[in-house]
């Protein structure tokens, strides 16, 4: 696409590659104990979905075994009496 | 046992991410003072960016294997940028004059040479506008330049 040096942009790259700020100590340790809280607090909220998930199966499991909604309710009409 | 090797896998996923910062947090952090304008000496929302994008890429660093981990960590570092970018001041560096979408786009297309597309699909823009913001943003900061060395 560009594939074409740009004068224009070669100008700009140089300008923006200016001083670098130093970086702070100890940058690498701080962002590793920030990670893992958020890494723990992945897995506990990953957790908690799987265990709601697991209480809704069994509670379905439980109603369905108590009210067997698949059973057709008993009549409480009758057939008409013919040919007798 | 267990609890030793999770111990060592830690150690060893520390170890890793530690050779990555160090190598990376320069030029990672170059990007963020250029994104929040600040200057180069003193940049607090920046040195906050960029630890808030290292935590995520800990916390993501076994899952992301194939991924570069510097990649990865640049995208949290705009994201995160692009979030926050309404409640900064605009700030005094190099870049004061442009608008977020502007230096998002310059840094990541001209100081990174990122693809015009991941460009665009990173930052939610159809490619043509990426284009347009690219042009408008190189245009504004050459003529920047040039007011700076008139008054020099």
């Amino acid at each position: 696409m560009s594939g074409f040096p740009d004068p224009k942009e070669a100008q700009v790259r140089q300008l923006l590659e200016g001083p670098h700020p130093p970086v702070p100590t100890g940058l690498a340790a701080a962002a590793a104990a920030r990670g893992s809280r958020l890494l723990r607090r992945y897995r506990a909220l990953r957790r908690f979905g799987w265990a709601v998930l697991f209480a809704a199966a069994a509670a379905f499991a439980v109603w369905a075994a108590l009210t067997r909604p698949w059973v057709t309710p008993p009549s409480g009409v009758s057939p008409p009496l013919e040919g007798w | 046992m267990w609890a030793m090797g999770a111990v060592d896998h830690r150690a060893g996923t520390f170890t890793e991410f530690e050779a990555f910062v160090a190598g990376a947090a320069g030029r990672l952090l170059h990007v963020a003072v250029l994104l929040t304008g600040e200057p180069e000496t003193d940049p607090p929302t920046a040195r906050r960016l960029l630890a808030g994008a290292l935590a995520r890429t800990y916390a993501h660093w076994r899952r992301l294997r194939a991924d570069d981990p510097y990649e990865f960590t640049r995208r949290q570092l705009c994201a995160a940028y692009a979030r926050t970018a309404w409640r900064h001041p605009a700030g005094t560096g190099l870049l004061a004059r442009l608008s977020p979408q502007e230096r998002l786009v310059l840094v990541l297309r001209v100081y990174e040479g990122v693809a015009e597309e991941v460009t665009a699909a990173q930052l939610g823009l159809p490619p043509e506008r990426v284009q347009a913001l690219r042009g408008g943003a190189l245009a504004k900061l050459r003529a920047a330049a040039a007011d700076g060395d008139n008054a020099a």
